[in-house]
């Protein structure tokens, strides 16, 4: 069995330091499963979040060499046996204890999206909805909440000032499908605009390339959104959709 | 002595519990009016409705109009045989078309049909495709729905936190006591009504495909407080789990697959299912491999194919392959859609699963078989409810979700949890709060209650020199895996409770290291409390019921008995000791029977 060196953070606000642990791992296993190795057997207090361990709930993110990924699904046999493996906290959000940071910011900007407003059903009471029209809706409501897009993304990550007016990534995809959704009604490009600052990303797309569930943040709901705020602020394009009175189609 | 110090919230209604029956139930009660607070162990979004795959059961019909809510009814009832709350299975079949219209109306985007409506798919034991769905991931769409509706209704949510007792004021619930994962400090929050969905009990087993949070923390706060249990007996064992690489077994493989079209293989390459048609079934399985293909399209003319009989029945089946040698390489069998299905339609109806097989297993599910084995997946029994309101047997606490017993008998359908959590988890929330509304007298909580919770919270700090909490958790999780299984038989039950009991003993010197700032030893440490709890509970009714029936099948009583079929095993606790009795089920109304008796 392949024994590895893991570099993990342990310490909370105050102090903390990287320490060695030799663990081993079996066929198959992932950065989060030789975690709880180490948990079990060295370091019972090692604080880590996790769940589903499939993928799927997006609690278990971590810096790991570095790079910002899931525990869950970063295999071991990506590492060779010499080099010891970095384990890190995501570092946009404030250190709890060792792996866990508080995400509270998250949670917070997710309050202030407006929320759907429903259309009227169609005359015979129900809702119709082409599954062409929702494919790409769909894509974005594929978002875990994992947060790891937010802890690239440099308008954040090096800058705590921004945060106030600033959402990321993960509340522009949740905005660009509720303005792309074809029950809602409400016009969001205001909010875009100077609430949740769509303007701040200047389109590095380093959010899509960290993005486990491979959801195209940048291409697929960015621009779309920044196109939707620079033409609510156009006068001609204004009128427009003042006298169509929709929404404009998705890109 | 660690101090004592607490902070204190007070609600009309609290939740314990933040998946699909616990946002559904906050929704609930705050649309009544009522002050809300909804409490979690982990993060908003992340609780196991998050993992669910295949779909949402509702008889709305958009596929096949045939559908109605007395055949939802009529599957639910014989997939759990027959020992369901027939009133619970009634009111789940009729509102569940609702709950998934209101979801739609509240921003979910369920897959199509060609004219718009709400696409539905083919689940074990459902006459017709009845899953709403969103590929393989519709858990996720549900609690996302749920959450960012949630947010906005003016309840308080508290993340993180994990309850260790419930508190009475002389025979009724008055609230609760935890402590918060974050920063370990102990918590009071007084309340009218307590609603538990608190979700199950998985994590008492070695191979499932249940996270750590579910360690039967709601059943067990039932227990403590007084309210009956039953049915603790019947455990379902998903038939289709990941059996490698070893870490990820266990790993659910959803039911879906089989619902596209996927097939069950042994080593042979032999459709074995044909081989393990209960006579229960046989009037409604294809026996043969045509009749079976050909139901996929054309299902007024064919019977179901028997890869889709209820889960107890698949579980079995595979099993009986393995221990007779038919089994795949790595102790399990082979799933094969790749054979039956091109690779667009595999990525486009299962991507988490085409996903996860690629990406944990190094398997591609559009070119190979996946091998497939039971994994411990959900508790049927639960918290003893009211059907109509959710009331437990305690005043003041009400349960909805997989913590309540009673809807899905001895074995739930798939599909048939998430739109339980959504009907049940309404009606608890409305029935919590006009609860609340008619509340007479002070609301009372007594100190000397919630200082003796505190003290028991912070014991394990003190001990030096115990036990490390997760070798208790592992033994008893090896424990449940070897003797309280799929296959079960008195010898083994005895000296599962044998085991238990050193297991309680061992865990009574537990200790937890380091400080109380987000300390995971310590929390699994006071987990097993509640672990070794509903594990005593579940072999103690599995050794009563003395057949075979659904999630619980018996070695030395392999057949069903008519008079078991009469009977729930109910538990409950009096003056510090576990009390077991086999008690009626309640009656089904004639014009109900009359739909078991028109059709074989």
């Amino acid at each position: 069995m392949p024994t590895f060196t893991l570099r993990v953070f342990r310490g909370d606000p105050t102090r903390g330091e990287f320490k060695d642990y030799r663990v081993e791992a079996e066929e198959g296993m992932v950065v989060l499963d030789v975690i709880h190795r180490l948990q079990a057997t060295q370091a019972t207090d090692l604080a880590v979040r996790w769940n589903c361990k499939a993928g799927k709930c997006g609690s278990c993110s971590a810096e790991i060499d570095g790079q910002p990924r899931l525990m869950c699904m970063t295999r071991m046999d990506l590492f060779a046996e010499g080099e010891p493996i970095t384990v890190a906290p995501i570092r946009a959000f404030p250190l709890i204890r060792d792996l866990v940071t508080d995400v509270a910011f998250n949670f917070e900007k997710a309050k202030t999206i407006p929320p759907l407003r429903l259309k009227p059903p169609e005359p015979d009471g129900t809702y119709r909805m082409m599954q062409e029209d929702i494919d790409r809706i769909q894509e974005f409501h594929k978002c875990i909440e994992c947060f790891l897009c937010q802890d690239v993304c440099h308008v954040m990550r090096d800058h705590e000032e921004n945060k106030p007016a600033f959402a990321g990534p993960r509340f522009f995809i949740k905005l660009a499908s509720l303005e792309m959704h074809p029950l809602d009604t409400r016009d969001r490009t205001a909010f875009g605009r100077t609430t949740a600052g769509v303007g701040l990303c200047n389109i590095t797309k380093c959010c899509t390339e960290v993005c486990p569930e491979g959801i195209h943040i940048t291409d697929n709901a960015i621009i779309p959104l920044k196109e939707r705020v620079a033409d609510s602020l156009d006068p001609i394009v204004w009128l427009l959709r003042k006298f169509r009175s929709q929404k404009t189609q998705p890109v | 002595m660690a101090n004592v110090d607490y902070e204190t919230h007070e609600h009309d209604v609290v939740v314990i519990g933040a998946g699909g029956a616990g946002l559904r139930a906050a929704i609930e009660a705050a649309a009544q009016g009522v002050s809300v607070g909804l409490i979690c162990k982990s993060l908003l979004g992340k609780a196991h409705t998050v993992m669910a795959e295949g779909g949402i059961a509702a008889a709305l019909g958009n596929v096949w109009p045939e559908d109605t809510w007395q055949v939802h009814f009529r599957d639910t009832m014989r997939g759990g045989k027959m020992l369901n709350n027939w009133r619970m299975a009634q009111l789940h079949a009729q509102e569940a078309p609702e709950r998934v219209l209101e979801l739609e109306r509240w921003g979910a985007l369920f897959d199509r049909t060609k004219d718009g409506r709400i696409l539905q798919r083919d689940f074990g034991g459902h006459r017709y495709a009845r899953l709403a769905h969103v590929g393989d991931r519709t858990g996720l769409e549900m609690i996302r729905t749920l959450q960012y509706h949630g947010i906005h209704q003016g309840i308080d949510v508290y993340m993180e936190c994990t309850i260790a007792r419930l508190l009475k004021d002389g025979e009724r619930v008055s609230g609760a006591v935890g402590y918060w994962r974050p920063h370990g400090k102990v918590v009071l929050f007084k309340a009218k009504a307590v609603v538990l969905a608190t979700g199950g009990i998985g994590k008492a087993w070695k191979i499932t495909s249940n996270s750590w949070e579910y360690t039967g923390d709601g059943h067990a706060l039932a227990l403590w407080a007084g309210a009956d249990l039953i049915d603790m007996e019947f455990v379902q064992f998903h038939p289709t789990g990941m059996v490698w690489p070893p870490s990820v077994r266990g790993i659910l493989v959803t039911e879906g697959v089989r619902g596209d079209g996927g097939m069950l293989k042994n080593n042979k390459g032999e459709r074995f299912m044909f081989n393990y048609i209960p006579e229960f079934f046989k009037g409604e399985t294809a026996d043969n491999e045509d009749e079976a293909d050909r139901w996929y399209d054309d299902k007024k003319s064919n019977r179901r194919t028997p890869d889709l009989l209820p889960r107890d029945e698949v579980a079995r089946a595979i099993n009986a392959e393995m221990k007779a040698g038919r089994g795949s390489p790595h102790g399990g069998v082979y799933l094969d859609i790749a054979s039956r299905r091109p690779a667009d339609y595999i990525r486009r109806r299962l991507p988490s699963m085409y996903h996860q097989f690629k990406e944990l297993a190094g398997v591609d599910i559009t070119k190979e078989p996946m091998e497939v084995g039971p994994t411990c997946h959900y508790v049927m029994g639960g918290v003893r409810v009211d059907a109509d309101s959710t009331a437990a047997t305690v005043p003041g606490l009400f349960a909805a979700g997989e913590v309540a017993g009673g809807m899905h008998g001895s074995n739930r359908l798939g599909g048939n949890s998430l739109s339980d959590l959504l009907v049940f988890g309404r009606r608890a929330g409305l029935h919590a709060a006009l609860y609340a509304k008619d509340f007479g007298g002070p609301l009372t909580v007594d100190a000397g209650q919630v200082e003796a919770v505190a003290r028991e919270v912070l014991e394990p700090f003190s001990r030096a020199g115990g036990e490390n909490p997760y070798a208790i958790q592992a033994d008893l999780q090896e424990t449940m895996q070897n003797l309280v299984g799929l296959i079960r038989s008195e010898r083994e039950l005895k000296e599962a409770l044998r085991t238990i009991e050193t297991l309680k003993a061992r865990a009574k010197r537990v200790r937890a290291e380091g400080a109380r700032t987000y300390n995971p030893g310590w929390h699994t440490a006071l987990d097993l409390r509640s672990l070794l709890a509903v594990a005593e509970c579940c072999a103690m009714a599995a050794l009563e019921r003395k057949e075979s029936r659904g999630g619980h099948t018996r070695d030395d009583h392999p057949y069903t008995d008519d008079q078991w079929g009469r009977v729930n095993v109910v538990l409950r606790l009096r003056d510090g000791a576990l009390q077991l009795s086999r008690e009626p089920l309640p009656e089904m109304p004639a014009e109900l029977r009359a739909l078991f008796q028109e059709r074989k």
